[in-house]
């Protein structure tokens, strides 16, 4: 046994009055989780504290909460460790979730941020036509593919932590387009393009992500959010040619032939091409709007006009030639971490990577058979 | 030590004073700088989410070329931007992690005579100062401490998520480097909201609005805490926080003026360069605050 200060935000909005932090000391081993300092404090010292919880073993997604500022699942973070990350005083900080109201202490309103964001998703499988007369056959490759995106406990931690969401609450956000990908990613679905459409069209959709990493950081899950959103984008691009009035498959495009032409980064030319080129509607008042700062670099010698204007950079041969293989593969090679795991995992536990290794090769079930059912 | 030195694309180009500043400093600091001139841009986390085997084929070519000058006697490869350090890193883990993988890549880069092989050290300069070169001995340079200046750091996400991939751990807390490295230089460290946050950058042309809030969010944090002025090691979130400052002044609505520098300006200053020889004098804000503090510490520094 060991004693643990716990230091909780408290706040109840119906009070009137503002939030406060409440210190309580519990005894538990360190291995127990920072869910059953909480409950001990509510148990034995103040029953008023609020706070969610059913499973306790990271399966129900109810205990999400920011322990010493970062979000997680309390019932999943063990008090010992809580300790290591708590300041220099040895207090663990525990407060209810961020980019959410809160409804008392611990407990934020899930539904009037997250469920909402993953209803607007269409969160559920729009099978392929014609529906098949007995199961969809898959083939096994393509439904590990969506495992990462569908191992999301719908804890919210990511929702929690977005820098998007913080200054633009309307962003669909990471839990939803991970719940996108699941979908996206998935071959029976039969609404691929226009659930691309849909998400690379809105403001707020899959171009308002800003690649900070705070949602894979956050994840409990590994489903890394973040990188569900860049696979969007990239079928969004490459497979749909999905040309949205965000400039997010432009932009893309720009960097990607500016890097082909140039080797190293044009900024000059990236900024007007990501709206099209620079004689391009869109692109016009964009480039009369940024006239003062361009002003004001060119008076401080930032940029000279030489150089925006010349390219002093080409690319080496050997940069034209790998976008020459690589871009001219007719299948994507993409490697996944999450699925393929490490060499150095695989040499720590050789069972498991010969029953991978032994396991029938992914490819398309035999015809009515077996197969993944829908 | 010697250090095969990939500056990045904006150091080349709108931030042209952080190249020239990293160049001024290195000296004083016995970096040799081999610069990988033949290397291309590490595609910044877009050309991934374009396709990932070309970031990685070209990062796996940077990496590679590296490798050559580390075996003619560089220590390491040193990086001077935020989003150079964890693009390359993500591509890293993933060529790393596989030899089979490790081998597709290296059949593309064999038409050029270069191979990767696993396990390069690849670090940013503020990495670089704290754990090759030492606070210690960074201590021991300083000619004109920054006593009395207010510095927030600013890191950029890539330099600081995901901890587990780029090994930060209560042994090696690189996400605490600016911070000791701002003290170490005699200077004060500003305690704001934004130090660990998003500049919005990367979502400039796809929604500015959301962008510019973000930047101008942080640095009305850092006003209020009253900064005198944010250092970052990434150029990029220069561009957002220096560059658009003015139009993201417009879109928090209130008056910002907060001077930006770069890693390598302001361990310069505290090493005695002055303002002028650092480049500061290119910065959109004019880091006024900066300046009147360089003045006031040695009269007449920096020539404006």
């Amino acid at each position: 046994m060991a004693e643990f200060k716990l230091k909780i935000r408290r706040y109840d909005p119906e009070s009137g009055s503002a939030p406060y932090w409440d210190e309580h000391t519990v005894e538990l081993e360190p291995h127990r989780s920072v869910l059953e300092g909480i409950l001990q404090a509510r148990n034995e010292n103040d029953g008023s504290i609020g706070v969610r919880c059913s499973c306790r073993a990271a399966i129900c997604g109810s205990c999400g909460v920011r322990v010493n500022g970062k979000p997680g699942l309390a019932c999943h973070t063990h008090l010992g460790a809580a300790l290591e990350s708590a300041g220099e005083d040895g207090v663990i900080e525990v407060e209810p979730m961020g980019n959410m109201p809160i409804i008392k202490d611990l407990i934020v309103d899930m539904d009037a941020v997250h469920w909402k964001k993953i209803q607007r998703v269409t969160p559920w499988l729009i099978g392929k036509q014609p529906v098949p007369e007995r199961e969809y056959i898959v083939s096994r490759e393509s439904m590990i593919d969506v495992t990462q995106s569908m191992a999301c406990i719908q804890c919210g931690a990511c929702v929690s932590d977005c820098l998007s969401m913080e200054v633009d609450p309307l962003f669909v956000g990471p839990a939803a387009l991970a719940k996108a990908y699941r979908f996206v990613g998935d071959p029976r679905d039969g609404a691929h393009e226009q659930r691309l459409k849909d998400l690379s069209e809105d403001k707020h959709g899959i171009y308002d992500c800003t690649h900070c990493f705070k949602c894979i950081e956050a994840c409990p899950k590994g489903v890394a959010p973040m990188n569900q959103i860049m696979r969007l984008r990239r079928i969004a691009g490459n497979d749909f040619q999905i040309k949205d009035r965000n400039n997010g498959e432009r932009h893309e495009a720009a960097f990607v032939s500016n890097i082909e032409r140039n080797g190293i980064l044009h900024e000059a030319d990236l900024l007007p091409d990501s709206y099209g080129g620079k004689f391009h509607p869109r692109a016009v008042p964009e480039l009369i709007s940024s006239l003062p700062i361009v002003v004001t670099a060119l008076l401080r010698r930032k940029m000279t006009l030489g150089k925006a204007l010349l390219h002093p950079h080409t690319a080496p041969d050997g940069v034209k030639r790998i976008f020459e293989v690589v871009e001219g593969r007719e299948e994507r090679n993409e490697f996944n971490l999450y699925i393929s795991g490490t060499d150095a995992e695989a040499e720590a536990s050789p069972e498991v990577a010969a029953a991978i290794e032994a396991a029938e090769p992914a490819g398309v079930a035999p015809e009515g058979t077996e197969g993944s059912s829908g | 030590m010697k250090v095969a030195y990939w500056p990045g694309c904006v150091s080349r180009g709108f931030t042209a004073e952080l190249h020239g500043s990293m160049a001024a400093v290195a000296p004083m600091l016995e970096i040799e700088l081999v610069e990988l001139d033949r290397a291309s841009c590490c595609g910044a986390g877009v050309i991934a989410e374009h396709s990932q085997e070309l970031a990685d084929t070209l990062n796996a070519r940077t990496f590679a070329l590296a490798q050559q000058e580390i075996t003619q006697g560089a220590d390491l490869m040193m990086n001077i931007c935020s989003t150079c350090q964890g693009a390359q890193n993500e591509c890293q883990q993933r060529l790393d992690a596989s030899a089979e993988y490790r081998a597709q890549i290296n059949e593309t880069l064999s038409d050029e005579g270069l191979e990767y092989q696993d396990g390069i050290i690849n670090k940013n300069f503020l990495w670089v100062l704290v754990e090759e070169i030492g606070l210690e001995k960074l201590r021991s340079l300083v000619r004109r401490p920054l006593t009395d200046l207010r510095v927030g750091p600013f890191y950029g996400c890539y330099i600081v998520r995901p901890t587990d991939r780029l090994d930060i751990n209560r042994a090696q807390p690189r996400d605490e480097y600016l911070g000791q490295v701002i003290e170490t230089l005699g200077g004060t460290v500003i305690d704001y909201a934004g130090s660990h946050k998003c500049c919005g950058f990367p979502i400039i042309t796809m929604n500015k609005e959301a962008s510019l809030e973000q930047a101008g969010r942080h640095l009305a944090d850092a006003t209020d805490a009253q900064a005198d002025c944010l250092v970052t090691p990434c150029p990029l979130c220069h561009l957002n926080l220096d560059l658009q400052q003015p139009m993201a002044a417009k879109q928090v609505g209130r008056e910002l003026n907060m001077p930006v520098l770069h890693l390598p300006q302001l361990v310069g200053l505290a090493l005695g360069l002055s303002p002028k020889e650092l480049g500061l004098a290119h910065h959109i804000v004019k880091p006024t605050a900066v300046i009147d503090w360089s003045q006031a510490v040695v009269g007449g520094v920096g020539g404006w």
